[in-house]
């Protein structure tokens, strides 16, 4: 907010999702409000949604009257007093904590954001999430109105289709197009639903969407119920998020009461409802025929297509699915027009995307570039780098159901089409990097058990295949890896992806199949040789201490379970092999890394 | 009417009809497993799994309806290899002991099994050990056979009405089960034992015929047919066993549903249906499945028995009925027709009720005739 409009010299926003909050905003906030009650600062509070600089929460931004503003990152409740007494009160900026100035964006960590294109999270880390008026003096809720006044639902759906945007969960399908189909069924009574189940490990784009900005996704909704002509809205969020449920509540209720929702919206004659169903954190009911199986109240398993949802959906009605992400770009869509969307992308991938950054990267967090950014920009011009000035290995896309590209890969563009050519799926968008630290026979497993753990068990392939490929991805992990192996793998991995019932088990082998089309050595490594390069695996790697750099400090003695470490004093230590278990406690404790795994 | 081509063979068939359903009526053979013609298609077990001219994938034929001008391969190469996997795969967590069970014979995996040439299976790993579940006289469960094809559960809400199962936890570990795992007899279950009929394995089966004493015999029997590729009754003919199967009308109730009994040494052994066959369709309740017992019951009664002082006596048919005809006789002349009233069973013939009804209104002159249609 650049005018705080209180009056207020200055304006202090806590960045406050579920990352701010893990990271100790809670200690933050009641800080804040306890200085500024104390030291009667010329400050107005607020919170806001996750910024999405994961890297360094908890986050705050100060605003000042002119419109400028300071973002601080790792700040504590110790910090507060200080912050507020130097910035609030004497006017003067603390350098060493500065995240971000808006009088030169891409100083300190600022290029984070400066390398990013936001308009998906255009309002996220900026506005209170739990005030609809905030988000309407920013022109929230001016595109529906101007779409259910004076746009018919086929204008909408042409200007959707004219923006280009492809369904944001992971298949990428045209969202124009599907609703045309949607819009197109026969049918008096038709559904919309919100797929926020997100579920892959290390995505948290829609949570951080509904928990920053929950009103563009009700705005998208809004303008999709009346494009396709349904009345009834759902929103599918699982309950592990409870905040953005919370938030998402709050949100549904001031829209009933400025009549956005209900009956006659807009002062049109036409009604929509919206309603929050919870999900049982089951990673198959992000699967569009099981998760609407789990709204009807029964066990969330697929159920073959065709039938579609587009003809029989929802109680046997024509439904339209959408991801959360799409549903907060549509606004922006309607707003400012799909031609313009249509000029950020590439030929076939347009728009945004938001991705997670997460594993081995120096910058975690939410990153929204054009499509056509290469993994390299995306990876190192914003995520900066590699964490601990490490050597960058891999990048796994797309969650457990996409796939690993290695360094060569790196140029890719960010497309639908050129990841896809390349082995992996943009899906819904989790990036998890990886350094040379990380086998990649271990993260193919790590992947696989994730999907055996929430296969719904109903078909064979998905059910009993993954499970054994599970088991032998488990055998050469330990050492125990015959040399058929592979092709068993592969061969195994093929009728899986050609016979399961969904997308779960379809795409389940495919971490598996791209680790092995790029990181075959180390599968062999790992069967031939006993050995893992990248010292992970603990059945075949062995801990010692390089005595030229070993300090002695025995931080590596305090945290062994098996007091396999002894040494005297500022002397180098040794580990006793028989006794030392390999779970590299001690190595993530080395601050001279002198612990070697090999 | 649509026209399709299923291997080649133009086949005709009515709008609407699935790719397994026009197969079948053209006398092509597609491998399925939770497929059964009571249910609702599912589309799991994948062994129907077709290949569909510019489809993007693999069709389940249980599941996809036919569209006209569909060309469609049910048997090549990469078809006929990703089948024997899923059996490999099935095989792989199922304790092939088919000589100890009594399924074997009837066993639809080891039908398919022996079909792919899979004795053993080459995936090798965890496999399930749960306990067996015989809590009641009447249903056993032995999950450690269940292939996950959801029948049990779905025969029970569709065509019972019930739902008395459901599928619990994920992935490998995903099993049928009751709620909270209660006992049989603690859910609504109505020891229908239409799961039983339904089963493709031996993970749900009927303990009345297991304490017969007689299942030795039978599983010997079913065993040398599986193996010796022989129907039942020839095989108890080449053993010398005198045995044989009739079809009859159930005589419980008025539905007229089809029974299978099957006979050992003049002993019933076993009750089943034929499946789609008369107003049942092959479906039983516990009566029809389960009630034999008084066939063969040493407390059956024989002869009519006339109370003498207090006291059941044996007495002759003539006697018998000389008595019941001067009683009605008395009872209509010193009261009034009307103070009579006749009760038949659903158990006698429709003919034998016409003239219970005839026999009340003509000879003693009464409308007060009921009968025990609701059994």
């Amino acid at each position: 907010m650049s005018d705080n409009g209180n009056g207020h010299r200055y304006k202090v926003v806590l960045g406050y999702g579920t990352c701010g909050i893990a990271a100790g905003a809670t200690a933050v906030k009641d800080a804040l409000e306890e200085e500024v009650k104390k030291g009667s600062y010329d400050v107005d509070l607020d919170i806001a949604g996750c910024m999405g600089l994961c890297f360094i929460e908890p986050v705050v931004e100060i605003f000042d009257r002119q419109g400028g503003s300071v973002v601080y990152g790792d700040i504590t409740a110790k910090k507060v007093p200080q912050l507020l007494e130097e910035h609030v009160g004497k006017g003067q900026v603390i350098e060493d904590w500065v995240v971000k100035k808006s009088e030169d964006p891409e100083a300190c960590e600022g290029d984070f954001l400066a390398n990013q294109l936001r308009v998906v999270l255009r309002n996220c880390g900026k506005i209170n999430p739990e005030s609809i008026e905030e988000y309407i003096q920013i022109g929230g809720y001016e595109a529906a109105k101007k779409a259910l006044t004076s746009m018919t639902p086929e204008e909408v759906i042409d200007e959707v289709s004219t923006s280009g945007i492809r369904g944001r969960g992971g298949a990428g399908f045209p969202t124009g197009t599907k609703w045309g189909f949607a819009r197109k069924s026969p049918g008096e009574e038709k559904y919309l639903i919100c797929n926020a189940d997100e579920g892959d490990p290390g995505a948290f784009m829609d949570r951080s969407v509904l928990e920053g900005d929950p009103h563009s996704v009700l705005e998208g909704m809004i303008l999709a119920g009346f494009a396709i002509g349904a009345r009834q809205g759902y929103i599918y969020c699982r309950a592990e998020y409870p905040l953005a449920l919370k938030r998402l509540d709050i949100a549904i209720e001031e829209c009933h009461q400025k009549g956005f929702l209900g009956e006659g919206i807009f002062g049109t004659d036409w009604s929509f409802e919206v309603k929050v169903k919870k999900g049982a954190g089951a990673f198959v009911c992000g699967e569009e025929t099981a998760m609407m199986a789990s709204i009807e109240g029964q066990r969330g398993m697929p159920n073959p297509r065709p039938p579609f949802p587009a003809t029989h959906g929802l109680w046997g009605k024509p439904t339209n699915i959408n991801n959360v992400e799409t549903f907060a770009a549509i606004p922006w869509i309607i707003a400012e027009g799909g031609e313009k969307y249509a000029e950020i992308g590439t030929e076939k991938s347009k728009g945004t995307k938001v991705f997670c950054l997460a594993g081995k990267v120096r910058r975690t967090g939410l990153a929204e570039v054009p499509m056509g950014y290469t993994l390299r920009q995306v990876i190192f011009d914003v995520g900066g780098g590699i964490a601990e000035g490490r050597e960058f290995k891999a990048v796994q896309m797309g969650g457990p159901s996409g796939g690993c590209l290695p360094a060569e890969k790196l140029d890719t563009q960010v497309d639908y089409d050129q990841i896809t050519a390349a082995g992996a799926i943009i899906g819904s968008g989790g990036m998890i990097v990886a350094d040379n630290r990380t086998c990649m026979v271990d993260l193919a497993r790590y992947f696989l058990s994730f999907t055996q753990d929430e296969s719904c068990g109903k078909c064979t392939p998905c059910r009993i295949g993954t499970k054994r490929m599970l088991e032998i991805l488990e055998r050469i992990c330990e050492g125990k890896g015959e040399p058929e192996d592979i092709e068993k793998l592969q061969v195994l991995a093929g009728d899986i992806k050609d016979a399961s019932l969904c997308a779960l088990g379809g795409t389940a082998p495919n971490p598996v199949l791209t680790t092995l089309r790029y990181f075959k050595d180390e599968y062999e490594d790992h069967i031939f040789n006993h050995k893992c390069a990248a010292g992970s695996c603990p059945a075949l790697i062995t801990l010692r201490i390089d005595p030229e750099t070993c300090t002695g400090c025995a931080a590596c003695v305090k945290v062994c379970p098996t007091d396999a470490i002894t040494g005297e004093k500022k002397e180098p230590h040794v580990i006793d092999a028989e006794a030392c278990i390999r779970c590299k406690m001690c190595l993530s404790r080395c601050p001279s890394e002198s612990i070697i795994a090999e | 009417m649509i026209k399709v081509e299923i291997d080649g063979k133009a086949c005709e068939a009515p709008q609407g009809s699935t790719i397994l359903d026009i197969a079948k009526a053209n006398g092509i053979d597609i491998p399925t497993l939770c497929y059964d013609p009571r249910l609702s298609p599912y589309g799991a077990c994948r062994l129907c799994l077709v290949e569909v001219e510019g489809a993007r994938a693999l069709l389940p034929a249980c599941y996809a309806k036919a569209d006209d001008g569909m060309v469609i391969q049910t048997t090549n190469e990469k078809l006929e290899r990703i089948r024997k996997t899923l059996v490999e795969l099935l095989v792989s967590d199922h304790p092939m002991e088919c000589q100890g069970c009594s399924k074997s014979g009837r066993c639809e995996l080891q039908r398919l099994a022996d079909k792919y040439g899979v004795t053993e299976s080459t995936f090798t790993g965890e496999v399930h050990e749960y306990d067996l579940h015989r809590e009641n006289p009447f249903v056993m469960r032995d999950y450690n056979k269940c292939i996950m094809c959801g029948r049990c559960i779905r025969i029970c809400r569709e065509v019972q009405g019930i739902g008395v199962y459901d599928f619990i936890n994920r992935g490998f570990k995903a099993v049928p089960g009751t709620p909270y795992d209660k006992p049989m007899q603690e859910t609504p279950c109505e020891f229908c034992g239409q799961c039983i009929s339904t089963c493709p394995t031996g993970a749900i089966k009927a303990r009345p015929y297991e304490d017969r004493g007689r299942v030795a015999a039978l599983d010997m029997l079913r065993n040398a047919c599986a193996y010796f590729k022989m129907p039942e009754e020839d095989m108890m003919k080449a053993l010398g066993l005198e045995g044989w199967v009739t079809r009859t009308t159930c005589a419980y109730c008025g539905c007229g549903c089809q029974l299978d009994i099957h006979v050992i040494d003049n002993k019933i052994v076993e009750i089943t249906s034929p499946l789609m066959v008369g107003s049942g369709q092959g479906n039983l309740c516990v009566k029809g499945r389960f009630g034999y017992d008084f066939v063969s019951s040493s407390e059956r009664l024989t002869k009519p028995l006339i109370r003498k002082k207090g006291k059941f006596e044996e007495a002759e048919w003539d006697e018998a009925l000389d008595l019941v005809a001067k009683k009605l006789s008395e009872t209509k002349k010193k009261s009034c027709p009307d103070s009579i009233g006749v009760f038949s069973s659903a158990r006698a013939t429709n003919e034998d009720n016409y003239l219970v009804q005839k026999f009340a209104r003509a000879v003693i002159g009464t409308n007060n005739v009921d009968h025990c249609a609701r059994l």
